[in-house]
């Protein structure tokens, strides 16, 4: 092949890398197979540590390429300061996530070398997700990130619940991408391209005409398949069970690198080729977000299992960001991005906490087994605290500037209703989260958990939590390049 | 004017102390006593600090003095911008005198978990300093919201039998009167491009929005003040809540919402304020007439001197919404009085409540054989609530009662009326504990008040008599900006009535 007709491979290039890193990694796992179980746990631990390092690394190259708008591999893939946020998030939200697993999955005999290296499979399916400009590397991206997530949901095959939950996500997780790809197949039916720029362009200069049906069937399909993803009402019925089921460290990852990278493939797809049949998807997406915050509130409030409940959280979580999407502009996208890299650590740093609920090595996970936490684990409880005081969005914690940026937005689209709306539901939201506070603090003791607290999840727990804390102080960071990445999603 | 931050000083130290204590380990006994330490120095030394306020503030301008402001938020224009003028100066120094008070009164009384309870009085004390100093809208917001979490816990973990529901119920009814505000306020900020307080002031917002920004804040405020009929979650949170958590909920929390009626309500939304005043009217009457027959039928202390409380509470929001200057001055000169007599009077509860553990009125009895200075610091600030002439509750509630009669005669005789019952329940109370025959068992060894809990009850007693004897002492601080506020809000309905003559 002449070089000339080589593709620009510098945009791609963490995706390479990272894929490169994924063929190194199972080969090593491979190759060093050892007989002994210690042996094993030892090859597992070094695949897991290698695997965060090269998700590090692959951040580091997310960060060396970013800058203006550049396109490859005939266009089908981009990458902007848009793309460069999210890709940070969800590097940083996976790093996370694996960096506080590791004790788990040696305790619940879970340590093979596949698992770090299935959840960087993931990883690269969401990059590739964020940065898709076609339909079709939209389907690819998402494919190679959901093979991987059903694999890890039922990692721990000798549990019912592990196998039950994986199976689950696959079975519906099938349907939604089959209607993803259906849709898809009648945006192109009716408009002749996949290319996200030229389907911008027809619809732009498509005038007053108003689209024809196939192309507002193609989208219903595209945004019923993408909430499911995002686990947004009424396509959540999956997310109780599988974060339920998972492993803990699977439910954490859960909770944030897809939700991220779906959420942001949400705002790419429908703030740019579908940028312009704003009316048409706008009253969707607005009855989407009331159903998924309203839902996520009352539903959780009977919960009894605390993964349960962060699903239903997570539910009314992405609630919010869609009114961010529902509002279609600039300052909505923007806010859906500053509530994103909040609700990372959030979650990051509750599920850390949820990981430590562990007695004589069993994993507890009913609410009522946290009571007398801020007894024995005094640090602990504050931290779990902050974390919930946050999810309910009370200042001076980061979580109430994340609600308040979705709720700017919504009210100068002049959104009243979803923003009023929103507000209540977070009233509603916060008994639960409160419910959570009760039992660590006003309730007497239970039995204490183990101790010490594996030192990583230590590590982990205290930066989410003064990053909760201390957001306040200096919020620039993490402002500046949300407000950089919305602009590119619309200056481009 | 002082060249150093001086506000900021008073909002960050209690977080730095906060902050210390956080930082204590090693045995138990050695923890709770350097906590308190390290929090009765860092309140006591922010007091000290706050009184550089009364020496430096200029009562003769209406603008915001000690004003400091930095670049916050990108992308919005907020910042971090915080000031006092004549209204809000006193209260911060209020709040600054109350909050040592309740640490030294929670000396003995808190043996659970003393870290994180000076811990979360500290924090309070920051987020009540800032809430009073707050010139932008958001970080008033922010100051006004995050209250609740220390005050939620205070009372969840440290309060009595019922704590959990008077927690989540205090909890509950503010956050809902809150984010209809927080709505409000982005409505604002987007109305104006701006959250900056002072700027806000000079902004004329459409009369078509008046109206609802008016009853957003109104949401919240009312549950904070509390006005009838939102008003139950006090009762319990007072009953439940530790001595010192009551101090504070009576002495600054309530504050909260006359303070937001005066500083947003009156002078932002001047139409919506005219054409819902006679809704506070009548909803302060109900306050006050109701409220205080409640509060002779309780059999609790606690509970009915917090009742007592949304009767007074009720004079403030008739007073604010008078728009006279005796009106308004009387309604900041009552909270000012109630702050200090309130809280003087949970501390009075407090006292007996350590010795013996119940607030039933009905276990007492005959304590003035006893306890001849409890008796006399008891009947000191009775007759302060009940507004005796010489005490600082006299000299609000004659203003006020001045200031509606200008305006209405009818809203004035009920108002009076509830002066009138407020004596009663007061009197009612003191006889049955302190009167009559000594002749319960428990009650014969009761110990007198000591030298800690006097220190306590001596500058609140002081300031109570300063407070009547020598008001224009404290009236001076506010009169310019009352004035001001006034201007303010005839100019805007004088601008209105202009326009809807040019309409016809």
């Amino acid at each position: 092949m002449p070089l000339s007709e080589m593709p620009n491979l510098v945009p791609a290039l963490p995706e390479l890398f990272l894929a490169v890193a994924i063929m190194v990694l199972l080969m090593l796992g491979v190759f060093l197979k050892s007989d002994t179980e210690d042996g094993a746990i030892r090859i597992s631990r070094h695949v897991l540590n290698l695997s965060i390092l090269s998700l590090v690394l692959a951040g580091l190259l997310v960060l060396t390429v970013s800058g203006e708008r550049l396109s490859t591999f005939g266009n089908m893939f981009v990458t902007d300061q848009f793309a460069v946020f999210v890709k940070i998030l969800i590097l940083v939200g996976a790093a996370l996530t694996l960096f506080i697993s590791r004790q788990y999955l040696e305790l619940h005999n879970m340590a093979r070398f596949e698992y770090g290296i299935l959840c960087v499979f993931a990883c690269l399916g969401m990059l590739m997700m964020v940065s898709a400009n076609d339909l079709i590397s939209l389907y690819v991206g998402l494919e190679m990130q959901s093979l991987s997530l059903y694999v890890v949901a039922a990692f721990r095959r000798d549990e019912q619940r592990s196998t039950e939950a994986g199976l689950k996500y696959f079975v519906l997780g099938a349907l939604a991408s089959g209607m993803l790809l259906y849709g898809s197949s009648l945006i192109y039916g009716f408009s002749g391209t996949t290319n996200f720029t030229v389907l911008s362009e027809i619809f732009a200069h498509s005038g007053d005409h108003a689209p024809s049906l196939g192309v507002i069937i193609g989208i219903v399909f595209i945004l019923a398949g993408l909430a499911f993803k995002v686990s947004a009402v009424p396509f959540h019925m999956w997310t109780p069970d599988v974060y339920e089921g998972a492993p803990t460290p699977v439910t954490a990852f859960f909770a944030v690198a897809p939700k991220i990278a779906g959420l942001a493939l949400f705002l790419r797809v429908m703030t740019g080729p579908f940028g312009d049949l704003v009316d048409q998807w706008q009253q969707i997406i607005v009855f989407v977000s009331i159903a998924s915050m309203v839902l996520g509130a009352f539903a959780a409030i009977n919960q009894t299992n605390i993964k349960r409940l962060m699903a239903y959280s997570s539910i009314g979580h992405i609630g919010y960001a869609l009114i961010g999407l529902a509002v279609g502009t600039e300052s909505g996208v923007y806010g859906v991005m500053v509530y994103l890299g909040i609700y990372l650590f959030m979650n990051v740093g509750t599920f850390a906490c949820i990981l430590c609920m562990r007695r004589g090595d069993i994993m507890v996970e009913d609410i009522s087994d946290l009571a007398g936490l801020s007894k024995s684990q005094p640090l602990l409880a504050m931290a779990l605290t902050v974390f919930m005081f946050s999810m309910a969005g009370i200042p001076p914690l980061a979580g109430f500037f994340g609600k308040l940026y979705i709720f700017v937005a919504a009210i100068e689209a002049e959104l009243y209703t979803l923003a009023i709306i929103g507000v209540l539901s977070s009233v509603v939201g916060a008994v639960y989260y409160l419910r959570i506070i009760r039992v660590v603090y006003f309730d007497d003791a239970g039995d204490q958990f183990d101790k010490p607290i594996p030192r990583s999840i230590a590590y982990v727990v205290t930066l989410c939590a003064a990053l909760m804390l201390f957001f306040i102080l200096y919020p620039a960071p993490l402002l500046n390049p949300a407000a950089a990445a919305a602009a590119a999603l619309f200056g481009g | 004017m002082l060249s150093w931050p001086l506000l900021s000083l008073l909002i960050a130290i209690p977080m730095v102390g906060a902050g210390i204590i956080f930082m204590i380990r090693g045995d138990e006994d050695i923890v709770a006593r350097n906590a308190r330490w390290v929090a009765l120095w860092t309140s006591g030394s922010v007091f000290l600090l706050s009184l550089f306020l009364w020496g430096e503030f200029d009562g003769t301008t209406a603008d915001f003095q000690f004003v400091e402001r930095y670049e916050w938020m990108t992308g919005l224009d907020i910042a971090y911008h915080v000031g006092v003028d004549g209204i809000s100066v006193l209260f911060v120094i209020l709040t600054t005198l109350l909050t040592p008070l309740c640490i030294l009164a929670s000396w003995n009384t808190i043996k659970d978990r003393v870290k994180e309870y000076m811990i979360s009085f500290l924090i309070l004390e920051t987020m009540m300093i800032g809430m009073f100093s707050a010139l932008d809208l958001v970080v008033f917001y922010v100051f006004f919201e995050a209250v609740l979490i220390p005050m939620f816990l205070i009372i969840g973990v440290w309060g009595g039998p019922r704590r959990v529901y008077a927690a989540y119920k205090l909890f509950l009814y503010t956050l809902l009167g809150s984010v209809l505000m927080l709505v409000a306020v982005i409505a604002m900020y987007h109305d104006a491009g701006t959250s900056d307080i002072p700027t806000l002031l000079t902004h004329t917002f459409p009369a078509t929005m008046q109206p609802w920004l008016w009853l957003a804040f109104f949401a919240s405020f009312a549950v904070k003040v509390p006005m009838w009929p939102v008003h139950t979650w006090l009762p319990d949170a007072h009953v439940e809540a530790p001595t010192a958590g009551s101090v504070i909920l009576a002495g600054v929390l309530l504050k909260f919402g006359g303070y937001g009626f005066l500083r947003f309500s009156l002078p932002m939304f001047p139409l919506a304020t005219v054409d819902f005043a006679p809704l506070i009217f009548a909803l302060s009457i109900i306050a006050v007439v109701y409220t205080s027959l409640v509060a002779l039928a309780q059999e609790d202390m606690k509970k009915l001197i917090a009742y007592s409380s949304v009767a007074h509470m009720g004079f403030v929001t008739v007073g604010t919404f008078t728009l006279t200057v005796q009106g308004i001055e009387g309604a900041i000169y009552q909270m000012l009085s109630h702050g200090v007599v309130s809280a003087a009077l949970f501390l009075i509860v407090g006292v007996v409540y350590d010795r013996i553990h119940s607030r039933e009125i009905a276990v007492y009895g005959g304590l003035v054989e006893r306890m001849p200075v409890y008796a006399l610091t008891f009947m000191l600030f009775m007759l302060a609530s009940v507004g005796l002439p010489g005490t600082g509750g006299f000299v609000g509630e004659i203003l006020v009662l001045l200031g509606i009669f200008q305006v209405n005669t009818w809203v004035a005789a009920f108002t009076a009326l509830g002066v009138i019952l407020g004596a009663a329940y007061m009197l009612y109370l003191y006889r049955r504990i302190i009167f009559g025959q000594l002749t319960k068992e428990n009650l014969m060894q009761i110990a007198d008040m000591s030298p800690r809990e006097m220190a306590i009850f001596a500058p609140l007693a002081i300031i109570t008599i300063w407070m009547g004897v020598y008001p224009s002492s404290f009236l001076d601080f506010m009169h310019v900006s009352v004035q001001n506020l006034i201007v303010q809000v005839e100019a805007a309905q004088a601008a209105a009535n202009l326009l809807t003559v040019a309409v016809q």
